[in-house]
């Protein structure tokens, strides 16, 4: 566990970084505010929608898609680490399991849930 | 104990210099300077100090000056926490992921042993993930807070295309964890004393995915659809300013920095001169006596392990102007359609090789 701590200070020393520039730029700088300034970027123009909308449901496929295949090399680290003590029979083992997640790649592929129009 | 403490302390402070004093300011001055080369402009070259403008040098100070002034805004509408703590989310990760990469071998130095990596932690790679991907959440958060349309695609963009890509690099490190059989940085450096087993020779397929997926997590050019100027204004943070707009500019630097310490580490022979070892180094400098080989051994370790960083920044950098930006469907195309199959296949012949060899 002791490596960790130079981890920690890190991590600690990063925060303050990003903390102490937050609180400059809060701090630091004019502020002057009058309503047409303080509206979101629009080209100019008054925003006519709200972004919180209904957006693509491809964006919320691909996240899914995301978690199926991000599991799976997730369950390849701890097999590839070994992988040499494992020899041939680990070998087929995995390429039978990737064989099936290809199937569902394949399939995905053939369904279209891939493609942009 | 105090001896560890005291070590690993000046070893942070040096990475944080040399990341955060040296590479984020210096990186936006390259920047433009090489754009500026190679569309044959100037370039920054305004800023000076008693009429000395040093090629453009003094730039990043005067930014650092613009910047700070400049006012923080947040735009009606916007969920001000998560739009002040999304450019945390960004910067913060992107300092923290070089604490597991290697810059020198192991030495004794004063009868204490030094290991030139700030955490040599057993799961480093995966640790590099972890907090490199924590870095979308900052462009998520940042498209979803500031209540602007464009932000908003921006950060839509960014997600899909950041897990996409997260998909593929994490299947084709599989062939270099396969290869070395470890996960931790140091060990994977240490191997590749001999120049033949650089990664670049056993997973050259590895290599060339890593790199474009790497560019692609990263967002840059011609990744870049998530901050299309072109298209979407300055994508999720159109709404940024001050320091706030810099934090995600210096997380993406200090992300170009840790992929080429990536790359370094785990393709092209880490800290190693070519057929030079750590060991070749302690003889060859042994007129000095044993502390001071082993300082200069230091030296020349990490003046060669960042050597070849700067040169893979400057491979981001040539990239970045040199290829036009890819339409968003062929971003998604090429990660799902072309990258995943390939790192599939890469991790199967990988292994037929090993098992034959």
């Amino acid at each position: 566990m002791n490596e960790y701590i130079p981890v920690l200070i890190m991590l600690l020393l990063a925060s303050a970084t990003s903390i102490g520039m937050i609180v400059a730029t809060t701090l630091i700088g004019p502020k002057k505010k009058f309503a047409e300034k303080m509206q979101p970027f629009e080209c100019g123009e008054n925003p006519i929608v709200s972004p919180k909308l209904r957006f693509s449901v491809k964006f919320y496929l691909f996240a899914l898609f995301f978690v199926i295949f991000d599991i799976e090399a997730v369950f390849l680290y701890p097999w590839a680490v070994l992988f040499k003590e494992l020899g041939m029979f680990g070998f087929v083992e995995m390429m039978v399991f990737l064989t099936i997640l290809a199937i569902g790649l394949i399939y995905v592929w053939k369904r279209g849930a891939l493609e942009w129009e | 104990m105090v001896a560890d403490l005291i070590e690993s302390i000046v070893k942070i402070l040096f990475i944080f210099g040399v990341n955060i004093g040296f590479f984020s300011p210096i990186l936006g001055w390259v920047e433009r300077k090489q754009s500026a080369l190679m569309q044959d402009r100037v370039g920054a070259n305004r800023a000076d100090i008693f009429g000395y403008t040093l090629i453009g040098l003094f730039h990043p100070i005067a930014d650092a000056i613009k910047v700070l002034t400049k006012e923080d805004f947040i735009p009606d509408g916007a969920d001000r926490l998560i739009h002040t703590l999304a450019p945390f989310i960004s910067l913060t990760p992107a300092i923290v992921a070089f604490a597991v990469i290697p810059f020198g071998g192991q030495y004794e130095l004063f009868g204490h042993r030094v290991n030139l990596i700030i955490a040599d932690l057993d799961v480093g790679l995966l640790f590099v993930f972890a907090f490199a991907s924590l870095a979308s959440f900052g462009a998520v958060l940042a498209g979803w807070s500031s209540n602007n349309n464009w932000s908003f695609l921006g950060g839509l963009r960014a997600s899909a295309q950041m897990l996409s890509y997260e998909v593929v690099m994490g299947l084709n490190i599989i062939g270099v964890i396969m290869v070395y059989g470890t996960l931790r940085l140091s060990e994977i450096g240490a191997m590749q004393v001999n120049f033949f087993d650089w990664g670049i020779f056993l997973q050259p397929v590895g290599f060339v995915l890593f790199f474009t997926c790497a560019i692609a997590e990263n967002k840059r050019a011609p990744f870049d659809v998530a901050e299309a100027e072109s298209e979407l204004v300055a994508g999720y943070f159109t709404e940024y300013s001050g320091l706030k707009f810099v934090m995600f500019w210096m997380g993406e630097f200090l992300e170009i920095v840790t992929i080429g310490g990536l790359v370094t580490t785990m393709f092209f022979g880490a800290w190693h001169l070519p057929f030079v070892s750590d060991q070749m180094l302690l003889n060859f400098f042994r007129f000095a006596g044993p502390n001071g080989a082993a300082i200069l051994a230091i030296l020349v370790n990490i003046i060669t392990f960042f050597t070849k960083v700067i040169f893979f920044i400057w491979l981001q950098m040539t990239i970045r102007w040199t290829l036009p930006r890819f339409r968003y469907d062929q971003v998604m195309r090429l990660g799902w359609k072309m990258f995943l199959p390939i790192a599939l296949i890469n991790i199967f012949i990988t292994g037929l090789v090993i098992l034959v060899k």
